[in-house]
């Protein structure tokens, strides 16, 4: 019975750190909450799909994210105002060769560089940057005069988030 | 050729008869001169319609003005006077309708709510029943996410993805392709009314009407090697697929010429307009030479200069196919 209770105390420790794992370092916790960034807040869950699963999000592009080395990419969807939808997405790559891979593989259309990570590009509705062996997308699903001021906002609050 | 708009058999028709008048004339060469003559010209009708107003002033859909593209672009694929005669024409009532919609691009990028609304009120006027409508794609949530709200049962337009339901344990197999079907398709609707989007894909090069059946197997992640050639085409033989399809409108209102299939809005443009078919190749083929102008007006290299130009399409349209029409001459495109 003693020996019993032991293994079950051993067991929940065990699970407990995994989950802690699980937990750090992981993309989910570079998703701002409401309000951590001024005027963004988030809508719904943070969903992860792991590299087997990855098709599930982005069947028809998976396979370049697979070459590029993805292992997995988590994306949340948030709110600016009132006013504004957006969706982010962050790729864990195996790499920074693999993140660069991907932002060099997109011609610029309609886009201008800015300072942001190791390279960044944002065009009216949406917000592009990588760092490191992160890749993150931010796509706005409307289009008004806040809208390239509040993503490159989110997206350096993101940044922020890598570098702790 | 499996289907064709009833202008071209009134032409057909009209050549035979002529070849009739001709075998009078001048005897059995002249009737089968003019009977070759006809079968060439039996062209594939591809409607491409537009409405440079269609969101208004604003950013989003005009519901009125999309039912009154998709009335031009119904009349002039039928040759047809009245919205409703062309759907008459189509579908029959008693029969089970579904509409396969396209919600993988998420938001920004799917079969837009606003022209399945207008689609399902005339079918409806045609004599269907709302619940003998069914609205789907593979997955329920993916759904909800573009906008649509999941129906099961009831009085009501149904609308639901594969999730609620499942595939069927057996594979369906032609050529390249082994597949679990959605039981949608196959217990659910006996016409298929593809609801795609005009849109650019990573490995197929484009993704519009016959891609769109990827989201009607279990297994679509194995069929992107090679630009999904054969895949796509073998994937639209199964017979499940190809004797329920009737008719493609596809989605042009908000199309994408790069970084496809997923919603990218620097790759994206408000084409404000609708493709029409009932042959899908034929609508394919089309929509492709819209994203091949797009590309060059952004200074893009064309899909071949990218090493992933559509191949299936020819693939599609070939002898061990017949899924339709790729090439130009034997494809007849009306503007409306």
């Amino acid at each position: 019975m003693k020996t019993r209770g032991v293994l079950l105390v051993m067991l929940i420790a065990l699970l407990l750190e995994a989950g802690c794992k699980r937990q750090a370092g992981t993309a989910g916790s570079f998703f701002p909450a409401s309000n951590q960034v001024a005027g963004w807040a988030t809508t719904g869950e943070i969903r992860t799909f792991e590299a087997a699963d990855l098709w599930k999000y982005i069947d028809g592009e998976a396979e370049r994210y697979l070459k590029a080395g993805a292992q997995r990419v988590s994306t949340a969807d948030y709110k600016f105002q009132n006013k504004i939808d957006a969706a982010v997405d962050i790729y864990t790559m195996a790499n920074a060769e693999g993140a660069e891979t991907i932002f060099r593989g997109e011609p610029p259309v309609d886009v201008k560089p800015i300072q942001l990570g190791d390279a960044a590009r944002l065009s009216s509705q949406s917000l592009m940057f990588r760092k490191g062996r992160f890749l993150v997308r931010i796509v706005a699903f409307e289009e008004s005069a806040e809208t390239q001021q509040a993503l490159s906002q989110l997206g350096q609050g993101i940044e922020l988030r890598f570098g702790r | 050729m499996r289907s064709r708009c009833g202008a071209d058999r009134r032409d057909f028709l009209k050549k035979c008869l002529t070849g009739v008048a001709v075998l009078g004339a001048s005897g059995r060469i002249g009737l089968l001169a003019a009977a070759e003559e006809g079968a060439a010209l039996a062209k594939s009708r591809v409607v491409v319609a537009r409405d440079a107003m269609l969101r208004g002033t604003g950013t989003t859909v005009d519901s009125g003005r999309m039912l009154t593209l998709l009335d031009r672009a119904m009349q002039a694929l039928f040759d047809r006077d009245n919205p409703i005669e062309p759907w008459k024409k189509l579908v029959h009532p008693g029969e089970m309708v579904g509409l396969k919609v396209n919600a993988l691009g998420g938001r920004g990028l799917s079969s837009n709510v606003q022209l399945v609304e207008a689609i399902c009120e005339r079918l409806q006027e045609a004599g269907i029943k709302a619940s003998d409508i069914v609205v789907w794609d593979r997955d329920s949530d993916e759904m909800e996410h573009v906008g649509f709200h999941v129906v099961a049962g009831g009085n009501r337009v149904q609308c639901f993805g594969t999730d609620r339901v499942d595939y069927e344990p057996e594979l369906s197999t032609f050529g390249s392709v082994g597949s679990r079907l959605s039981k949608i398709l196959t217990q659910r609707c006996n016409v298929l009314i593809n609801v795609p989007v005009l849109k650019d894909h990573d490995g197929a090069g484009v993704t519009i009407a016959l891609k769109n059946m990827y989201g009607v197997i279990h297994n679509p992640n194995k069929y992107h090697p090679n630009g999904c050639n054969p895949y796509i085409a073998d994937l639209n033989m199964l017979p499940e697929i190809r004797s329920k399809m009737r008719l493609t409108i596809c989605d042009a209102s908000t199309a994408c010429f790069e970084g496809g299939p997923g919603y990218k809005p620097e790759y994206s443009w408000k084409n404000n307009g609708l493709i029409v078919s009932q042959d899908p190749v034929a609508l394919d083929y089309t929509g492709w030479q819209v994203i091949e102008r797009k590309r060059a007006e952004k200074g893009l290299k064309t899909l071949e200069g990218d090493k992933r130009a559509p191949n299936y399409i020819a693939t599609a349209a070939d002898a061990q196919h017949r899924l339709g029409a790729n090439d130009p001459k034997r494809i007849a495109m009306v503007e409306a």
